[in-house]
């Protein structure tokens, strides 16, 4: 199997890597379109802001590539919040509201009301999900590391959801699109879980 | 629920883990790899490299280590120590680290906080106080170069200032080093982070004086601190992670499982 770690030029995707080859796959990482397109699984992590990593998108011409791929594509924290429609997280000064991003998920990203706890939101919290493959194995209320301030609000491809202050989606997800808020490749043991089965539950779609 | 966190610091010197009595005589306590390993798999939920030597020789350390730790844990960790730039993070998250902690650094250049946060986004930048009780003054102030005695200075900012000034330039979490109890073993100082805690937004962590497991659950139930970062009682056995989580549990803290 080949898996594909999607470059859009944030720091630290070295963690991720190194998760995935924990569980025996060696993945390769890139922003070339060729290369891309020869991966079975294609996994986007994003660090930074929705602005930077959509600068990322753009520069490298991944917009198309990743709207129209097959493939099975998990998104990690902003690699999720980049599938909704737009996200209130733009540069202080900026004169825009929001960014627009890909549009794959009908959600939009917003800033968390956390009616006064604390934020970023950092730190392992618990995961309610829908039996969806991708948390087989994994029990209700399992925790999950966390690390963000913006979130995708709750919609028909929530397949996780967390509370901190409001409901939120934890994990999407929407045809061959899946994406997780929570850092699976900082989740310990149930993490490790996780990644093991989006590595072994799914197959590219019709 | 979030959980709150336990999180085991690692001292560094010179590529090994090392731990003195505030802040002084450093004894040797083990491998940076094979420590930090050893509590993730006890079920530590994140943990602290602090390169003690870094800020104070004021040289550039070689921060290799790190990768092999992001190739080992499957948890959170942050670095502390001689981070002075951007490019000195962008290379260390670039080896894995989650997040990077500065401290000296930003009390000589407060804007870095600023750029740090700008550049990588305000969950990864942590700003670590190191801070000191004056009895004369009945206050709190912070200090400089902690990692070398000699060069240790007490700034003019109270510590209560500072805490609001990191949060204004962009600190993700606040780690909060109290170092009249640092190694001592007899409870972190309630009184101090009970004051920090109303005037700090972001994630407070706990640091200096963890001796029981009561102390972690006084940091958490009355001080309400998200995180309690220890090092000796861990690194001498003194208090085992699994037994501290259910110790924890039993009162009523959340706690991962």
């Amino acid at each position: 199997m080949k898996i594909c770690i999607i470059d859009t030029g944030s720091a630290n995707l070295n963690s991720v890597n190194q998760a995935i080859k924990r569980l025996g796959v060696n993945p390769e990482i890139s922003n070339n379109l060729e290369e891309l397109s020869s991966a079975d699984k294609l996994i986007l992590p994003g660090v930074g802001s929705a602005v930077s990593v959509m600068n990322g998108v753009k520069k490298y011409n991944l917009r198309d590539f990743i709207l129209n791929t097959k493939k099975p594509l998990l998104g990690i924290c902003l690699g999720m919040q980049i599938q909704a429609i737009d996200s209130e997280e733009v540069p202080l000064g900026s004169t825009e509201n929001v960014e627009m991003t890909l549009g794959i998920v009908k959600g939009h990203v917003h800033k968390l009301q956390t009616c006064g706890l604390t934020l970023p939101h950092m730190g392992w919290n618990t995961v309610k999900h829908t039996d969806h493959p991708l948390f087989d194995g994994i029990k209700q209320d399992a925790f999950f590391y966390f690390d963000h301030s913006f979130a995708l609000d709750i919609g028909d491809f929530t397949i996780g959801e967390c509370e901190y202050g409001e409901k939120f989606t934890a994990a999407s997800g929407h045809h061959n699109f899946l994406g997780v808020q929570f850092h699976p490749e900082k989740s310990g043991a149930v993490g490790t879980t996780l990644l093991s089965n989006f590595i072994h539950n799914f197959e590219e779609s019709e | 629920m979030l959980a709150r966190r336990i999180i085991p610091c690692l001292d560094v010197r010179d590529g090994v883990v090392v731990k003195g009595v505030q802040f002084r005589n450093h004894e040797v306590m083990g491998s940076i790899i094979d420590l930090a390993k050893r509590y993730a798999d006890e079920g530590a939920d994140e943990l602290v490299f602090y390169d003690i030597t870094a800020s104070s020789d004021g040289r550039r350390v070689d921060k290799s280590w790190v990768a092999k730790v992001a190739e080992v844990i499957n948890i959170p960790f942050a670095v502390a120590g001689g981070i002075k730039s951007v490019e000195d993070a962008q290379t260390i998250l670039a080896y894995g680290a989650d997040k990077i902690s500065i401290n000296s650094p930003a009390l000589a250049d407060p804007e870095l906080i600023t750029r740090l946060s700008d550049k990588f986004g305000v969950q990864c930048v942590v700003v670590g106080i190191d801070t000191f009780y004056d009895k004369e003054k009945d206050d709190y102030f912070v200090k400089q170069y902690t990692g070398d005695v000699s060069r240790t200075v007490t700034t003019s900012w109270r510590t209560l200032d500072w805490v609001l000034e990191v949060q204004k330039r962009g600190a993700g979490e606040i780690t909060l080093n109290m170092m009249n109890q640092d190694g001592m073993r007899k409870g972190y100082d309630l009184e101090q982070l009970k004051k920090v805690r109303e005037i700090c937004k972001v994630p407070l962590i706990a640091s200096g004086g963890a001796g029981t497991m009561e102390h972690f659950c006084e940091a958490f139930d009355i001080a309400g601190a998200d995180g309690a970062l220890a090092a000796s009682v861990f690194h001498k056995g003194l208090i085992h992670i699994p037994e501290l989580k259910d110790y924890l549990k039993s009162k009523g803290v959340c706690i991962r499982d």
